[in-house]
């Protein structure tokens, strides 16, 4: 199962982005074989419809569950529809580490 | 004037009370249906309009096979309204059917929604997209600690913790009384010293 993390930065050190369409970089993470791969994202900067678009390249990786600070209006019916797990954690101190941590319990 | 006055009070008071939002927890996929034959495109007629409300009804009715009393619970309206509903949405089946119209789905008061869940040892809220099946631990940490996180009960509590006191004051002398709802504390005097009351810890 791949679940997807907001970063802010592009290593394990750096920490969880609170918005979810423009935050920096999204980290998929496999539970299965371990493997974590960074994404930078390409809505950063956009001006409108960064939700749908970053909703969209998460899809194409497959992930199952996304874990972020907040998730905006248009997103919500987005993700129910395609059954992806949303998970706010409204502690932007944790680390990307941290939440594979959690993740492998 | 007086009476363009009274005519708004009616008005006012007559108006139909607001209309609950209805939970819908599984989009159509589609948008609607178009009708096809020689005489489905021969005069333009006015596509029927499906409500997500009207949808959903259907949907757990005659696919999920709830009863309604179930059915009006899982979209949080009352039995009545939801059989109601389900009335409206056959009705316009049957049209769309007999007249040949097309269908569209859209609008109604809707929100739509999967249930919420908190846990409370690494302190992330999570939702449910399967819906047959309850979450039975946390998806980021695994504990067992979990439960439902009831949105509107939550918020009710701080508004109760911010809001002010259920009790007036005399601001000169101190001498406090219960307050009288829909009745002004300025319009009570103090017995004691005559001076209009005021509310104890006014926070607005």
């Amino acid at each position: 199962m791949k679940v997807a993390i907001t970063s802010t930065g592009n290593s394990l050190e750096s920490k969880i982005d609170k918005r979810f369409g423009r935050c920096s970089f999204f980290v998929i993470y496999d539970t299965e074989t371990k493997s974590v791969e960074f994404i930078p994202n390409p809505n950063k900067d956009a001006e409108e419809g960064a939700g749908p678009a970053s909703v969209q390249l998460v899809a194409t990786r497959k992930a199952d569950k996304i874990v972020s600070g907040e998730f905006g209006l248009k997103i919500k019916p987005l993700l129910d529809s395609l059954k992806i797990q949303m998970i706010v954690l409204k502690e932007p101190e944790r680390t990307v580490s941290d939440i594979i941590d959690y993740l492998n319990h | 004037m007086f009476i363009i006055f009274v005519v708004n009070k009616c008005l006012i008071k007559m108006s139909p009370r607001i209309k609950r939002n209805r939970k819908v927890l599984n989009l159509p996929l589609i948008k609607g249906f178009k009708p096809y034959g020689p005489e489905s495109g021969s005069d333009k007629k006015e596509p029927v309009i499906l409500l997500y409300e009207e949808y959903e009804a259907l949907r757990l009715c005659d696919y999920d096979m709830c009863n309604h009393l179930e059915a009006s619970a899982i979209m949080n309206i009352s039995r009545p309204t939801y059989t109601r509903i389900y009335a409206a949405v056959r009705q316009k089946i049957a049209k769309a059917f007999v007249e040949g119209r097309q269908i569209v789905i859209e609008g109604g008061k809707v929100y739509f929604d999967s249930d919420w869940y908190h846990c409370e040892s690494c302190g992330c809220y999570a939702n449910n997209p399967d819906k047959e099946k309850s979450l039975g631990n946390c998806p980021l940490c695994g504990s067992l600690n979990i439960h439902e996180y009831d949105y509107d009960n939550e918020n009710n509590l701080t508004d109760a913790e911010e809001s002010c006191d259920n009790v007036c004051i005399c601001p000169e002398c101190g001498y406090e009384q219960e307050h009288l709802r829909a009745r002004p504390c300025n319009s009570d005097i103090c017995p004691e010293c005559n001076t209009p009351m005021v509310r104890k810890n006014n926070n607005k």
